[in-house]
């Protein structure tokens, strides 16, 4: 069961799951991501009960820019299919491949990152912030918890990169790159949710 | 399984890994075994300071006009009480057991995680600590372990109370929801080969189901908490009416957390019951499928009736009607389990040890909880019982009459297991007579005093309502409860100095794996891991005149993961964090986030090779 028992250039056909720590991970991940869909649930349950409380703030539909949301959105989705080939990269052991498609994911994190900071700025200089109102509250909660787990990916991938350069795809970071894929699908399906029913929604009223 | 061939390739460049002795090799250690002593210590301290509150709130209560602790103490105190009690002392001990019985019922070396495992006792320990440092700071939380709002909110509760209740219980919850995620993988992943879902212990069956409560339930918790935090430090608006929030969206996110938590902790329970009944019957568990079926219709239904606490919120009859059917449901697959209890007991050859005493003393009490919880969950009669001493009396039968019984009982079954020493069997009936009679002492007039109109949470009542008389035996019930846990205390202290002596299967008639290893068992638990061919597997064997379990693996050396001190540093990182969102300075906030993080950064990236054993040499050195 010991990790090292595989020369480099020697990984089995799914490196993710060649050893029993590997499966062990990939279950346990996937029992997280559940937990996870309950939190976002809950967050979305607040913010349904609550948007309609918009107070002296700013009304949704007048707030939110859909163009400016809808680029971030189609970001987002396009950095979950880099993901996709970069997994498919791994599985056919191509390690510069592999890196080059991480390295879209986060470059393209990081642009929804920031369009979501200027997005946050422009929407508290227009009056909607934290305190204004239950609706804005549970708005900047929902999203914000949203993009704290879009900062956290980015983070996390880069981390995997630098150890991908130092020690190469073995059957200890294979595991490691598998997740930190399965997460970013995740975040991704969470976004589209948002997108529905925080912005098309609140478009609608 | 691991093959000979990758042993001895690892064998070829044994990694050396510093190995601690003493309070580091504690502070360390990533062993479930030894997590589960650790649940266990923290566990009944603060299962000590709850019960100390607890006494206090029954000196308070003893007579009427009484002054002997000041009215904001008092809810101090009870608040204290029940969150100390379910976070802190129930589900610590729980999670002993778990750690204790779970790998070595299985058939495992290990738990899926074991730096996890560790991660999730220390997050557990700290933010405990946080929540009763409040003591020492003045401001204790006073609103109830429920925290409703608006009275736990910023405009009436302006102190620092709330916010340890907040944060504290945050950082629990994430050793909760890492145990519940470990053991759930530990359980799918972990079994030795030969058994299959349906060959699983009962205990075993019972934190499984546990496990996925609380991967699905302490979300919900965590939610919840982040949004009475940030209307507490950041001017949030989820439950402040004025700025549009909503008192009894807390209501509904507490109790959707708050119901399941309740079976979260007495499915354990069923499970130790289930055990120790069986093997002190001498007798397989009656109707074990059914069994299984029972647990996982209680887990299913659980997760649908948490308006049964909100009756009198006003949500209208049909809401009503439904949690109220919803809620009598479960009396069923309860009582199909109730029934199969006694049917193992019956005709067996019944050995009254004190873990059986208590295993046995828990039927009755139990269903008492459950009538009077029927009987709650009729929306119109609950308008007569909510808030009242009724309620207080029934969630009492359930959680001490049911868990803190059924905990007892797996102590006194899986001490030997534990420790390699018996406690001693006279002392132990003396613990459990003690402590069932001031049970039903304290709390069996508890029913009558709430239907005479008694109204919980009151710091004291007036003389001649006919209250007198029943708070004082509920009082002197309770002193009783705390003479039965000392007694349990020097039980443990005379069977510390006695040699480690206990024999692998210490009670002769052990069913499951746990007792076909010594006791305590080594590191690495199973020298081979075993084949397990059928339900009872070591009983099994035994009934086939075997000794020893049939391995499933050859000798070989054991890979075994290396001790941490992060998951200690990350924990207090949090701890720190926790103390500056409360007093507003972001450095000492960001500080702790950086310590935690820079801990995590340190896992990912040093990778740990681990260490093996070698079962065949460690016996020659001894
Ligand atoms: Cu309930």
């Amino acid at each position: 069961m010991s990790a090292h028992q595989h020369v480099e250039g020697h990984l089995p056909h799914e490196p993710e799951k060649a050893t029993l720590e590997g499966r062990n991970k990939v279950l346990g991940f996937w029992i997280f991501l559940g937990a996870e869909v309950v939190l976002f649930g809950t967050l979305f349950s607040a913010f349904i009960a609550l948007r309609h409380q918009v107070l002296d703030g700013p009304h949704p539909s007048h707030l939110f820019e859909l163009p400016m949301v809808f680029a971030a959105t189609m970001i987002l989705l396009t950095s979950s299919l880099m993901s996709v080939f970069a997994v498919q990269a791994m599985h056919r052991n191509k390690m510069k491949a592999l890196i080059g498609w991480l390295f879209v994911t986060i470059i393209l994190g990081l642009a929804f990152l920031g369009l979501e900071i200027y997005e946050f700025n422009t929407y508290v200089s227009e009056g909607h912030k934290m305190n204004t109102s239950a609706f804005s509250s549970s708005f900047y909660t929902l999203v914000g918890f949203h993009g704290a787990h879009v900062a956290f990916g980015v983070l996390w991938i880069s981390l995997l990169i630098a150890q991908l350069f130092k020690k190469g795809l073995t059957v200890v970071t294979a595991p490691k790159i598998y997740l930190s894929m399965i997460y970013w699908h995740f975040i991704d399906v969470v976004w589209v949710f948002i997108f529905t029913v925080v912005y098309l929604m609140g478009k609608v009223g | 399984m691991a093959t000979h061939a990758a042993h001895a390739h690892a064998h070829a460049h044994t990694h050396t890994v510093k190995r601690y002795k003493g309070l580091m090799d504690w502070l360390t250690t990533v062993d479930h075994k030894k997590i589960g002593i650790l649940y266990l210590l923290a566990g009944f301290i603060f299962f000590l300071v709850g019960g100390l509150e607890a006494i206090l709130i029954r000196i308070q209560l003893m007579k009427p006009m009484n002054d002997f602790v000041a009215a904001d103490t008092f809810n101090e105190l009870l608040t204290m009480h029940g969150t100390t009690m379910i976070f802190l002392a129930a589900m610590p001990m729980l999670f002993a057991l778990m750690n204790a019985v779970i790998p070595l019922q299985i058939g495992a070396r290990d738990v899926a995680f074991p730096f996890l495992n560790a991660l999730g006792f220390w997050t557990f320990f700290f933010g405990g600590l946080l929540l009763n440092i409040s003591w020492f700071t003045g401001t204790v939380p006073d609103a109830g372990w429920t925290s409703y709002v608006p009275l736990a909110g910023p405009t009436y509760n302006g102190t620092h109370g709330v916010d340890y209740y907040v944060i504290g219980l945050q950082i629990a919850g994430i050793g909760t929801l890492l145990g519940g995620i470990n053991f759930m993988a530990t359980i799918i992943n972990m079994r030795a080969p030969g058994m299959s879902f349906m060959r699983m212990p009962m205990f075993t069956w019972a934190i499984f189901i546990t496990s996925v409560l609380i991967v699905f339930a302490f979300p919900v918790l965590t939610v919840g908490l982040v949004a009475i935090m940030f209307d507490r430090l950041f001017q949030a608006n989820f439950f402040e009416v004025g700025g549009g929030g909503n008192g009894v969206l807390w209501e509904h996110i507490f109790w959707v957390f708050g119901h399941p938590e309740v079976y979260i902790l007495i499915l354990p329970a069923f499970g130790v019951i289930s055990e120790v009944v069986a093997t002190f019957a001498r007798k397989r568990l009656f109707g074990y499928s059914s069994m299984v079926f029972a647990i996982v219709l209680i887990a299913f239904l659980g997760f649908m009736v948490w308006a049964h606490h909100m009756f009198t919120t006003g949500l209208g009859p049909v809401a009503n009607a439904l949690f109220s059917i919803a809620t009598m449901l479960i009396a069923v697959p309860t009582g199909v389990k109730i029934f199969n209890w006694l049917f193992t007991l019956w005709g067996g050859s019944i050995k009254f040890t004190t873990a059986n005493l208590f295993a046995v003393g828990f039927i009755p009490t139990f269903v008492l909880g459950g009538v009077t919880g029927v009987m709650l969950a009729s929306a119109p009669a609950d308008y007569q019982y909510h808030d009242s001493y009724f309620v207080v009396a029934h969630f009492h039968y359930v959680i001490v009459g049911g868990l803190i019984l059924g905990i007892f009982a797996g102590l006194h079954y899986w001490w030997p297991k534990m420790f390699g020493r018996m406690l001693n069997e006279g002392l132990g009936k003396l613990t459990f007579w003690t402590f069932f009679t001031g049970f039903h002492l304290t709390f069996f007039v508890q029913h009558f005093l709430g239907l005479l109109g008694m109204p919980r949470r009151v710091w004291t009542y007036l003389p001649n309502q006919g209250f007198e008389t029943m708070n004082l035996i509920s009082s002197i019930g309770a002193f009783l409860m705390g003479i039965g846990t000392i007694v349990f205390v020097v039980n443990v202290i005379i069977a510390w100095a006695k040699p480690r002596n206990a024999a692998a299967d210490a009670w002769e008639d052990g069913r499951t794996l746990e007792w076909s290893i010594p006791s305590p068992p080594p590191e690495y638990n199973f020298k081979q891991i075993p084949l397990v061919r059928g339900l009872d597997a070591w009983w099994k064997e035994k009934m086939d005149g075997k000794t020893a379990m049939t391995p499933a693996e050859p000798l070989g050396p054991i890979h075994m993961p290396s001790p941490s001190i992060l998951p200690l540093i990350m924990s207090i990182g949090l701890f720190i964090a926790g103390f500056g969102f409360m007093y507003q300075n972001h450095w000492v906030a960001a500080g702790g986030i950086l310590v935690t993080f820079v801990c995590m950064f340190l896992r990912s990236v040093y990778d740990d090779h681990g260490f093996h054993i070698d079962p065949e040499e460690e016996e020659v050195q001894a």
